[in-house]
């Protein structure tokens, strides 16, 4: 499944300072559908570079992490269960650093 | 699934306040599934009844916003600058940034406010460490470790405000404290047994018996929606932690209030409740204000921390000022008020790990 992931706040220096990523995704075995659960996993494996405990926590986002599903927020679409589609733009943005 | 407009996957919810467009966030503070454009003119909405309600502002004001090039100062800025305008508030706005002397952060950061200075029109004005206290940043680390910077930095910050703000010639600092930073700020005065702070910090405007008062326009206003807005409006803002931070307590408080958040997001505003209605016991011993010696700041202490603080590095002695045993001996001055019962308040540190 192709989507475009983007990563804001200073996330993206997990990344090694690149803020956009357009990513190929594998369903899990067996399965018909990509969940942001597992697609957290997914860019825990592929995508996070350094520091993953500065994205996340268990199996979610670490607390003060933003997630837009197409500019939505997670919290409106399951977060965890929000299943995900092709093409679809998935926005990370960190709260927490100084204002 | 249908192959139109996205995202119908979520049952395609409509904002609550609308019914028209679709939901584009849930406001931790109410709960409520809202749109963009209904999230903006409450968001904006919330901010001009906190700073009426608590009459921030008067007309023909000067008001400087500290700006860090963060997202809560910049929101801070364009929304100030908005409802000034819409609302005809009459405030003369301007940017006070303090520089610390920080690579790699500051230096960032200044470019950020440079450009919201002519993004949202506002004059800008830098104060630095070096100028002021002839020291930076990573000159005062280099000496003290990298323990206690935050107690350095938040010292001498404070301080640089009031003197931006009095070279400015303003009559209040607006700064971009949000409802969580004050939450966090509430436990950790608790944690830390500083009445004195505790008793203040969910002030909205604080300061008014010193040089130049404060105010918090943001003290209701969540992180999340901070940063909501910032996104949806794209506004410019600088996004990284201060390379001194992790060794800093706070970070405690802020973990432990984000992980509230997320199971009772309605805590924040609730714990910023319960510091309002604190009231102090009238036998617990609180130190009085008076002035510093050296400087004439204000201070509960013959002289002020920031005095304490750049003695010990000019004297080579990064302990002075630090912990609970504090003092510059005979010709000095801090004495300890103790009594056997309650530990000395004015000895707190900010950002040490030490207990």
């Amino acid at each position: 499944m192709h989507l475009t992931l983007e990563f804001g706040g200073g996330l993206e220096l997990l990344c090694k300072s690149v803020k956009f990523h357009n990513v190929n995704v594998d369903l899990p075995k067996g399965a018909d559908k990509l969940s942001m659960r597992d697609l957290l996993a997914w860019v825990r494996t592929n995508l996070i570079k350094e520091r993953p405990e500065m994205f996340m926590k268990g199996e979610s986002v670490r607390p003060g992490v933003l997630v837009l599903v197409n500019d939505c927020d997670w919290e409106l679409s399951g977060q965890l269960d929000t299943t995900l589609e092709e093409k679809d733009v998935v926005v990370f943005i960190s709260t927490l650093h100084g204002g | 699934m249908e192959a139109d407009s996205k995202p119908k996957k979520s049952g395609a919810r409509l904002c609550c306040v609308c019914n028209q467009n679709r939901a584009a966030l849930k406001r931790p503070k109410t709960l409520e599934q809202i749109c963009r454009e209904c999230f903006y003119a409450v968001f904006e909405e919330e901010i001009h009844q906190v700073i009426l309600e608590n009459q921030l502002f008067k007309p023909g004001d000067r008001i400087a916003i500290g700006a860090s090039g963060g997202k809560d100062s910049t929101v801070l800025a364009y929304v100030l600058s908005e409802l000034n305008r819409r609302h005809n508030y009459g405030l003369d706005l301007f940017l006070l940034s303090v520089d610390e002397g920080i690579t790699g952060y500051r230096d960032d950061s200044l470019e950020t406010v440079k450009r919201n200075e002519l993004q949202y029109g506002l004059p800008l004005k830098i104060v630095s460490y070096k100028d002021l206290y002839g020291w930076t940043m990573d000159e005062i680390v280099k000496m003290i470790g990298l323990k206690n910077n935050c107690t350095f930095c938040g010292v001498f910050r404070r301080q640089a405000l009031d003197r931006g703000a009095a070279l400015l010639k303003v009559d209040k600092v607006a700064t971009g404290h949000n409802a969580d930073d004050i939450a966090e700020t509430v436990l950790l005065n608790i944690l830390r047994g500083d009445i004195a702070r505790l008793s203040r910090c969910t002030s909205i405007i604080t300061g008014e018996d010193g040089p130049i008062p404060r105010c918090k326009p943001f003290k209701y206003t969540y992180e999340k929606e901070i940063v909501m807005y910032a996104y949806f409006k794209k506004l410019d803002y600088f996004s990284t932690e201060c390379i001194y931070s992790p060794n800093a307590y706070r970070g405690f408080a802020r973990e432990f209030i984000k992980d509230l958040e997320r199971i009772r997001p309605r805590a924040i505003l609730d714990i910023i409740k319960s510091g309002e209605d604190f009231r102090i016991s009238t036998t617990t011993k609180m130190p009085e204000q008076g002035t510093c010696e050296r400087c004439g700041y204000i201070s509960s202490q013959k002289w002020c921390k920031a005095c304490v603080l750049l003695e010990g590095l000019n004297r080579g002695l990064p302990k002075l000022g630090i912990g609970r045993t504090q003092g510059l001996n005979s010709d000095g001055k801090k004495d300890r008020k103790r009594d056997s019962r309650t530990p000395s308040i004015e000895s707190k540190q900010c950002g040490s790990l030490e207990f």
